[in-house]
Order: structure tokens, then C-alpha cells, then sequence
């Protein structure tokens, strides 16, 4: 056997998928569009020119933007639809999860439908005969209900059953689209549990999630596709980042596009023009350590003479409120004469848990009328926490003492 | 433990580098999918039976209904068309002529319909998991051949109330005729059903179809109205050219005994060969069909 390299399970050579959307479906329709010279559809490129190389025992987190096109590539690596141009590859038996109960029909009992959906997902009858005690044990319903049409049972019931048979089908390769979003909590625990026995077994598994926490708790590597392009494939806090940077990237878009029409709030007697992060020295910022002290510098115009009060908000990447400060807050008059000013905000030892965060900036009247804004003004990262996670970090150290008495 | 064990007995102890798709090769494509639909031998017969239970679940008579529909269907046709329009008087033993054809008819129809609106009823599983997609059409075949099976049962017990059970060499042309039938039922149901993911108004088309190919087969009339009316003319080899015909005419030449003894009624010339040759057709159409649905079955999953 040889050793190093571990075998490859998955070869995705050059892969690109175009969608034709159809305006029209009915031969009415069609004949119609014939007649019109342009064709009443669309191409649109959900991947494009994607190759990676999966070996055995990785557990790979496709990530990326809703459209991105990562449910398509699992997709056509399941043979589920067929890639345009380019080849897949794989080795082994290989499991699509994609939705669980697919193949279940609501009038067959419990029982009749795990020997259907086992042998949907490729099982022998010998083999389902066998598995069959734990399937009914994980899934966890009563002996009753398994002789029970399906359509009596409640979703959850339903989802249980499904995932049951699903991961009793023992592949090599695993595929998982979402479906571990679902079910109660404890039912979650079960499927994280379950997951983990895969990879103790050094089974291949490609999972996409919109989840970065649950990629960053189960994978080995991360793949981010942003647009049908593969943008990071790599280590999987690296690709969280990337991921976090691309949503970032289209909310700064958004915010561009939307800025216009922020300028709409108040009358135009200030203006923002911008925000800049600095270190004590005055140098632009972009990583910030722990316990530095930083200063975030608002640069505005008054435009016609009138009082104001200017300030920031920090927000993580999910858009969550961290932090706000004020030139109320501090006590600081602000000259209401028409000119452009700066006002630095100087922070001394921030210790911001959050990796990632987005700066808005704004201007209001002293008795809080919006004058300008201006969000996402600009972004820095923190210093990742080693040791805790939240909003905020500290210096930390445990140790550990028996409490119970010296036996002699 | 066949197929997998085979498969893992690769140089190196691994299972080997398979292609996701199929080849598109016009015989490779073939032999693939062949090898594919064998595994899946299994999951069509579960396939099949979920087919037959939930269409009669939750009913108390269950399967006892595919039973009533053929004979109150055979009721009809023998008192109000056989005897109240008069079409038994030249026809001997009416309603064994009656059922043969129809058996052989409810089949195909079954088939071909059934055929067409599988894919979509069936897409739930096309969309989430990858199958070789033509045990759909598969399937139906199969719920087609076992309320065949019921009906065919009906008609033989027919033929001993009767007292003309086909005891003759003759019986033996059931083959050809289910055989045609199963040929042609499956590779347009698969055709079709492909056609009907891309182009939803193929189902009611082929409604339409079948209706007017139920009229075009000796089925409520005999073959000898049709030579009479058009006989000579070459309207006759086109009509006979149907290969739904051939099997249906096959069909009464084994199970109505009264018209295979009857000089009076019309045979085409030939039934052996014009069998032969249909069904070799059919096994090239059949070819030509799966490879169709090979081509359209990769985009199904977007599709719907």
C-alpha cells in the first residue's frame, strides 16, 4: 500500500455547466418564439471551469453565496445533471444527500420505504435485511409507527427516518447539500455525530452549508465559489475568511449601489466623506492586535453652517451591532462653521473578539435628525482569538485543583 | 454481493476511477446503461410493487379493482356494441374477439402513458439522486405487465365459460404479441417521457394519440371490416404496417379460436414474418429510443 499521498477519490477535471432558462415551455409558445428572431431563453454559467482533486478521508466544505453555484457542482459530481464540458471522476461507492426522503412515498409504510429508499440509494436487499434494526434504533421511532404509512408520520419523524436509512447506506463517498439544517436540535447533534463516525472511517465527504461555523466545526478544507468560479480551495479558517471577505464584497457593492439614496437622508448640510482606521502613529490599518490602540478617523464636510454631532458603529460581518461611539458620548463640540473636517476617535487596547469587522459612519443633528451616512466606510480585521470566541476577547489562563479531600 | 465486489478488485485494492455520466458512444452508451439498469434490478422490482400498492392503498378491495374495470369494460362492449349495434353478428364469440384485443391494448396503452408521465412523477428523485432514469419508464412497463397479467387471467377463465379455451398450436403467437407490445410500449414511453420533461405538452398529445391508435387497431372491429373496406387499396399495407396491429391481431389468433377456425375472417398474409419483422424493429427502435433519453436525461434534474 502506498503510503503518503492518500488515494484520490474525486477528480473534478475542468468542469463548466451553462444553464439554458426557458421563458416559454408550452409548444404555443415555442412556435411563437420561432418566429421571433431572438430565442425566448437564456444561458447563464453556473460553473465555470471548475477542477479539484478530492482524496480519501477529506472532508470538504463547498461554500459560497446563494447562486454560486455550489449546489450545482454537487450536483454534477453526483451525476445528477451533466456537466457541459469537462469530466468527473470518482472512486468507490458515492451518496447524494441532497434531500432527505426523496424517494419516500407517503402511502407505504415506515418499513416499506426503508427497503425502497435503501435500494434508491443503492442498497442490496441482503444488506438492508441487515442494517435494518439500526436504522429503525437511529431513526428512533416506535415499533408501531414503522408499520405506519409515512404520511401519518410527523416531519420530524418523517427527516429522522430519512436520515436513518440515508446514512446506513454506508457509501465511500459522501455528498451532503444542506440537509443537516434540519430536524430539532438533538436530532442535529445526532447528525454531527453521525458525521463524525464517517470521517473516523475515512470516508470522502463534500458537504455544502451556508453555515461557516458548521464548515469550520466538521471540514478539513474549504472550498469557496463565488459565481460559479472556484475563488479559494484551501484551509478551512483561510476560506471562512475568503467566504466572509466575498460576502463582504457584495454588501460593499450593495452599499455602493444604495449610497445614493442614503445621501437622500437630511438636507445636504453635512456630507461624509469617509472613514480610516490608523494605528497610534497615524499609519492606515488593516489587522489590528490584540490590546492595540487604534484611532478611527471620520472625515466630514459641513457644507452650510449648522450644529452637528458625527460618530461611528462597528458591526461583525453577519451585520451584528458591537459597538458605537459618539461625539455626544465623549463631550466634544463640533465647530458648526461650513469646512472639512476630520475627528479622530482614539480607541486605546481594543480587544474585539469578532474577526471581522465593518465600520458605518455617520452624521445627525444634536437632537439625533439623521444628517449623512455612510455604511460600510471601511473594515479591519481583529487579531483571531485562540482561546474564546464572541465579541470580545481577554487575557485568559485556567487551572485546575481537586476540591475533594486528600485521601490518606 | 456481486456487483461491488467485482468493482473493488482493482490493481491496487481500490475501487477504480469511475466516469460520472455515461459514454455517448452509440454501443458503449448501450452496454453502460444495460450494465447500470442489470444493478438496478433490484430498486425496479421495489419500484414496480410501491407502483401497484399505492395506486390501491387505503381501498378495501385493493388489486380486486384492477379485476372490475376489465370485466364491466368486456360487458359493455359485448351487450351494447356486440349485440344492441350488432357487431357480434359477424363476428363469432364476440367477447373473447373483444377482450383478446383489449388486453393486448390496455398494455401498450398503459405502457406508453404510464411511460410519459414518469420522469415527472417520478421528480422527486430525478432532481435529488442519481439513477439510471430509464427504470422509470421501466417501471412502468412492469405495473403494465402485471395488470396485464390479471387481465389476460380474466380472459383465459373467459375462454373455459365459454368453452373455447385456445387449445391449439396458435396460443403460442401470445408471445410475439406481448413481446411487441412490451418493445414498443417501453421505448416510446421512454422517448416520450424524455421529450415530455422539455416539452410539458407531450402528455396531452399523446393522450390524443392513443386515442386515435385505439380506432386505427382491429380492436371493436375485425380485421376482415378493414380488408373489406379498404382492401387493395394502399391504405391496406399502412394500416397493417401498424405494429400495434400485428400484435394485436396476433393476440386474437392465439386466444380467439372461433376466428382462427372461422374461413370467413380476414388474416394477413404472412403473420409470422410480418412478426419477425416488427419486432426486430422494434428492438432498433427501442435502441434508438434509449439512446434519445440517454442524450436528454442530463439536463432532467434542471429541467423540472
Amino acid at each position: 500500500m502506498p503510503s503518503d499521498p492518500l488515494p484520490l477519490v474525486v477528480d473534478v477535471d475542468h468542469v463548466t455547466k451553462d444553464f439554458t432558462t426557458h421563458v416559454a415551455k408550452s409548444i404555443k409558445e415555442r412556435i411563437v418564439n420561432v418566429f421571433r428572431l431572438r430565442r425566448a431563453s437564456s444561458r447563464f454559467r453556473a460553473l465555470d471551469d471548475i477542477s479539484l482533486q478530492i482524496r480519501q478521508g477529506e472532508t470538504v466544505g463547498l461554500v459560497g453565496h446563494n447562486g454560486s453555484g455550489k449546489s450545482t457542482l454537487l450536483k454534477v459530481i453526483g451525476g445528477i445533471i451533466d456537466a457541459s464540458t469537462g469530466a468527473v471522476r470518482y472512486r468507490g461507492r458515492l451518496a447524494a444527500l441532497l434531500e432527505l426522503g426523496a424517494g419516500f412515498h407517503p402511502d407505504l409504510t415506515g418499513r416499506e420505504n426503508i427497503y425502497l429508499n435503501a435500494s434508491v440509494l443503492g442498497l442490496s436487499r441482503e444488506h438492508t435485511e441487515a442494517v435494518f434494526d439500526d436504522i429503525v434504533a437511529f431513526s428512533g421511532l416506535s415499533s408501531e409507527f414503522i408499520d405506519t404509512q409515512v404520511k401519518f408520520y410527523s416531519s420530524g419523524m418523517y427527516v429522522r427516518l430519512a436520515f436513518a436509512v440515508a446514512v446506513h447506506s454506508d457509501p465511500d463517498i459522501l455528498l451532503v447539500d444542506e440537509v443537516l439544517a434540519v430536524g430539532d436540535e438533538r436530532f442535529q447533534v445526532k447528525c454531527m455525530a453521525k458525521i463524525r463516525d464517517f470521517q473516523a472511517a475515512g470516508k470522502t465527504i463534500i458537504l455544502v452549508s451556508h453555515s461557516a461555523d458548521q464548515v469550520a466545526d466538521v471540514c478539513t478544507r474549504t472550498i469557496v465559489l463565488e459565481r460559479g468560479r472556484m475563488i479559494f480551495d484551501g484551509d478551512v479558517f483561510d476560506g471562512i475568511r475568503e467566504l466572509r471577505d466575498s460576502y463582504e464584497r457584495s454588501r460593499f457593492a450593495e452599499a455602493a449601489e444604495t449610497r445614493d439614496s442614503a445621501d437622500g437622508v437630511g438636507s445636504g448640510e453635512v456630507e461624509m466623506i469617509g472613514v480610516d482606521v490608523l494605528d497610534a502613529a497615524g499609519e492606515p490599518l488593516k489587522y489590528v492586535s490584540a490590546g492595540q490602540d487604534i484611532v478611527i478617523r471620520v472625515k466630514a464636510r459641513v457644507i452650510s453652517a449648522t450644529p452637528w454631532v458625527t460618530g461611528f458603529t462597528l458591526y461583525n460581518s453577519t451585520g451584528q451591532f458591537v459597538y458605537l461611539l459618539n461625539t455626544v458620548g465623549l463631550g466634544l463640540e463640533l465647530p458648526p462653521e461650513p469646512g472639512e473636517y476630520v475627528v479622530d476617535f482614539a480607541l486605546a487596547g481594543v480587544n474585539f473578539g469578532s474577526k471581522r469587522l465593518v465600520i458605518s459612519a455617520g452624521a445627525t443633528t444634536p437632537n439625533g435628525t439623521p444628517l449623512a451616512n455612510l455604511n460600510y466606510a471601511a473594515e479591519f480585521d481583529a487579531e483571531p482569538d485562540r482561546h474564546g470566541a464572541g465579541f470580545l476577547r481577554f487575557d485568559v489562563r485556567g487551572e485546575v485543583r481537586s476540591t475533594s479531600a486528600p485521601s490518606q | 454481493m456481486t456487483n461491488t465486489s467485482e468493482s473493488r478488485d482493482s490493481a491496487d485494492g481500490l475501487p477504480p476511477l469511475l466516469s460520472v455520466g455515461r459514454p455517448r458512444g452509440l454501443l458503449t452508451g448501450t452496454r453502460a446503461a444495460a450494465v447500470e439498469l442489470y444493478r438496478s434490478r433490484e430498486l425496479v422490482r421495489r419500484l414496480i410493487a410501491k407502483e401497484i400498492k399505492s395506486r390501491y392503498k387505503d381501498s378495501y378491495l385493493g388489486v380486486v379493482w384492477s379485476l372490475f374495470r376489465p370485466i364491466i369494460q368486456l360487458a359493455i362492449y359485448y351487450v351494447f356494441i356486440g349485440h344492441f349495434l350488432g357487431a357480434a353478428r359477424a363476428i363469432p364469440d364476440f367477447a373473447i374477439f373483444i377482450f383478446a384485443g383489449l388486453t393486448a391494448w390496455t398494455f401498450f396503452n398503459e405502457v406508453v402513458s404510464g411511460g410519459t408521465a414518469s420522469i415527472f412523477a417520478n421528480a422527486g428523485l430525478v432532481k435529488k439522486i442519481y439513477l439510471p432514469r430509464e427504470i422509470f419508464p421501466i417501471t412502468s412497463l412492469g405495473a403494465g405487465l402485471f395488470n396485464f397479467a390479471i387481465q389476460f387471467a380474466v380472459l383465459t377463465a373467459a375462454t373455459v365459460l365459454f368453452g373455447v379455451f385456445p387449445l391449439h398450436w396458435a396460443i403460442f403467437y401470445v408471445i410475439p404479441a406481448v413481446l411487441i407490445l412490451a418493445v414498443y410500449g417501453l421505448a416510446l414511453g421512454m422517448l416520450l417521457g424524455a421529450i415530455n420533461v422539455y416539452l410539458r405538452d407531450t402528455e396531452h398529445l399523446v393522450e390524443i394519440a392513443l386515442m386515435l391508435m385505439f380506432w386505427a387497431s382491429p380492436i371493436l372491429y375485425s380485421l376482415s371490416f378493414v380488408n373489406g373496406a379498404i382492401g387493395g387499396t394502399v391504405l391496406e399495407p399502412i394500416y397493417l404496417a401498424n405494429p400495434v396491429t400485428t400484435a394485436i391481431v396476433s393476440m386474437q389468433k392465439a386466444m380467439w379460436i372461433a376466428g382462427s377456425q372461422d374461413p370467413a375472417q380476414f388474416w394477413p398474409a404472412d403473420l409470422d414474418l410480418r412478426l419477425a419483422v416488427t419486432l426486430a424493429v422494434g428492438f432498433v427502435f427501442l435502441w434508438f429510443a434509449q439512446r434519445m433519453f440517454s442524450r436528454l436525461q442530463g439536463n432532467f434534474a434542471q429541467e423540472m
